[in-house]
């Protein structure tokens, strides 16, 4: 019950959970946002998370990058309480989501990827009772209401049946939604499926508002090396386990120099294209489908030298800058969508 | 809900927020509220409310008192004595059609994403049965207590506590029979598999509670089925008190009792299934 009214008017957009910041403010070491342990899932036979341990710092937007089938979405399951783990744990502010899930729903907003609004409700009537879910009535829920729904530009359809909006400002009621009690801690899942280019940059400003004026840690799940980009750390996922974990930046500085890529005829054609750079160059190529990548430092006198030594094996070639895709590659050693191929075929 | 004072915050108490009000009445009460403001934005359910039941009532009723014709003396005395037997039947089979589809909505809520977001919010997984039930049952009474307005018709005249009698029957019944909807609505994701077990279950459930032929007439095995199907009380119950003078197969205490007793088992039923928690995805 601190505060004065200056503090309480500050607040008024939005304040997670007040204990928390203060001691965060304070230096008392205060539970992370979210915390995992030796976290570990299978359904069955299948091992779908394996020995998940690595945390996420207050007021970052942390981004938890995949492809389909790398866990992901049973990791949101999980720290959306929807799913109690096989073993290890997940912590939010400190609270155990198998243990304690009500303390850690009401520390948790989550916007879901499908659409979780009644279409056959008003926006007004959605935000309702979606504070009605979490303990808000009256007064106060009316009052959260209009400060949500002004913060995501919809205050002029709050009387609107669902069902009339367009796909972007559906996501932004559905961010209301999540934001409704305050939370400390915002899980998103796949939030940009389905927004056009704009909706996308409109979000992902509302996201970092949230980060820098309120405070709020932000968990993004995403399969778009472009939206990766936008966050301020990741873990990169693949088959259940972490295969990377830092800054965007740190992660493509760990790939010395450039990327440089001879495309090949085919397969076979790499294959031999790779032993014979190797034995040339003393660097150690990979194969990825019919092309041959090299990290290397000037990336374009590489190229020069190669191409002069092995005419006629190279159809195309490129040098860029590593990417995230870049960063996948050289932990896993194959490409990010791979593992979606294999399930399919 | 207008606000006229600040919008001033109050800080978070958790406190508050761990209430039984908080996790229980409140939320019950917003599923029960979305249930009723569904209703009545669909017009054409609402429509059906009173066309469907006049509709079955009178067609089945007057094309099953042929059947029974060459048993009574005049076809007109023996056409309108069905029709009056049928009456309670025919209630409790609005009901039951109201009840059972209301619960189709869970299917839809679980496919649509709806059911996740209250799924993981924090509140007592009884907040969601309550509200969804008390929310179908709601509809489904209404709907059997707009039909007593034909008892007339029916040649039913009855007294005050015949008729309250009634109502409390029905809205028991609707409880019972969306609670029942509401269990084996709960696990399945698709609604073509919820008609079938509508089609295998629910229905002869209807047909063998009395409310088309007296488990009197019924021979040896169907006299069981029959004794042994919770609906037959309610039907019978429904009998007590539209038609107080007539002889019916139970007492009115017994019919209540079992009545109540059907209300408690689906309902703890359909408790029991939403409280469980597993290593399954949730939705």
């Amino acid at each position: 019950m601190k505060g004065n009214i200056v503090a309480t008017a500050e607040q008024i957009g939005h304040s997670p959970n007040p204990t928390a910041s203060h001691h965060a403010a304070d230096g008392i070491s205060a539970p992370l946002p979210i915390e995992l342990d030796g976290l570990t899932h299978d359904y069955g036979s299948r091992l779908a998370l394996n020995n998940l341990s690595f945390n996420v710092k207050p007021a970052e937007i942390f981004g938890l990058l995949g492809p389909n089938g790398s866990g992901k979405t049973t990791l949101f399951r999980i720290l959306s309480t929807l799913m109690v783990p096989t073993a290890g744990h997940a912590r939010i502010a400190g609270f155990d989501v198998a243990a304690n899930p009500t303390r850690v729903r009401q520390q948790t907003g989550i916007v879901f990827q499908a659409t979780s609004l009644d279409v056959k409700l008003t926006v007004a009537e959605n935000l309702m009772h979606q504070g009605h879910l979490y303990g808000l009535r009256g007064a106060e829920l009316a009052a959260r209401s209009k400060e949500v729904l002004a913060r995501v530009g919809l205050t002029d359809r709050a009387r609107d049946l669902a069902e009339t909006l367009s796909g972007g400002q559906k996501r932004r009621v559905e961010l209301a939604k999540g934001l409704i009690h305050s939370p400390s801690v915002l899980l998103l899942d796949e939030p940009s499926t389905g927004l056009d280019p704009g909706a996308r940059i409109d979000l992902w400003h509302y996201l970092r508002i949230l980060r820098d004026q309120h405070g709020v840690t932000v968990l993004v799940t995403t399969h778009l090396m472009e939206e990766a980009e936008h966050c301020d750390r990741l873990a990169i996922l693949s088959s259940g386990q972490l295969v990377a974990l830092g800054t965007p930046a740190e992660l493509k500085s760990e790939i010395g120099g450039d990327i440089v890529q001879f495309d090949t005829a085919g397969p076979e054609a790499a294959l031999a294209l790779q032993t014979r750079i190797a034995e040339r160059f003393a660097v150690p190529p990979t194969v990825v489908g019919n092309a041959v990548r090299v990290e290397r430092e000037q990336g374009h006198r590489f190229l020069t030298e190669v191409v002069e030594a092995f005419p006629g094996a190279i159809e195309a070639v490129s040098v860029s800058k590593p990417s995230l895709e870049d960063v996948f590659i050289q932990r896993t050693g194959h490409r990010f969508w791979l593992d979606q191929d294999k399930e399919q075929s | 809900m207008a606000a006229t004072s600040l919008p001033v915050r109050l800080p978070a108490n958790s406190g508050a927020r761990d209430s039984a009000a908080a996790t229980l009445w409140t939320p019950a009460y917003s599923l029960w509220r979305r249930e009723l403001v569904r209703f009545y934005r669909q017009k054409a359910r609402v429509v059906g409310v009173i066309a469907s039941p006049l509709l079955f009532w009178l067609v089945l009723g007057s094309g099953f008192s042929k059947t029974f014709q060459s048993h009574s003396a005049t076809a007109a005395a023996s056409s309108s004595h069905y029709l009056s037997y049928f009456f309670p039947g025919a209630i409790v089979m609005i009901v039951l059609f109201t009840a059972i589809f209301s619960m189709m909505s869970l299917i839809q809520d679980r496919n649509e994403g709806f059911l996740l977001s209250v799924l993981a919010a924090p509140i007592s997984r009884s907040a969601i049965v309550l509200g969804k039930v008390l929310g179908g049952a709601t509809l489904a009474a209404i709907q059997g207590w707009i039909f007593l307005v034909f008892a007339p018709l029916a040649g039913v005249h009855v007294g005050v506590v015949g008729i309250l009698y009634s109502l409390l029957i029905i809205a028991l019944t609707s409880f019972a029979l969306t609670a029942l909807g509401f269990v084996i609505a709960w696990p399945m994701d698709s609604t073509q598999a919820f008609h079938a077990v509508i089609n295998l279950i629910l229905i002869p459930l209807w047909l063998l509670s009395g409310a088309l032929f007296p488990a009197s007439g019924a021979s040896g095995w169907l006299r069981l089925v029959m004794l042994l199907n919770p609906l037959t009380y309610g039907v019978d119950a429904l009998r007590n008190g539209l038609f107080p003078v007539e002889a019916t197969t139970f007492s009115p205490v017994v019919n209540l009792i079992v009545t109540l007793v059907f209300c408690a088992i689906v309902f703890a039923g359909s408790w029991a299934i939403v409280n469980r928690r597993t290593n399954k995805p949730a939705a």
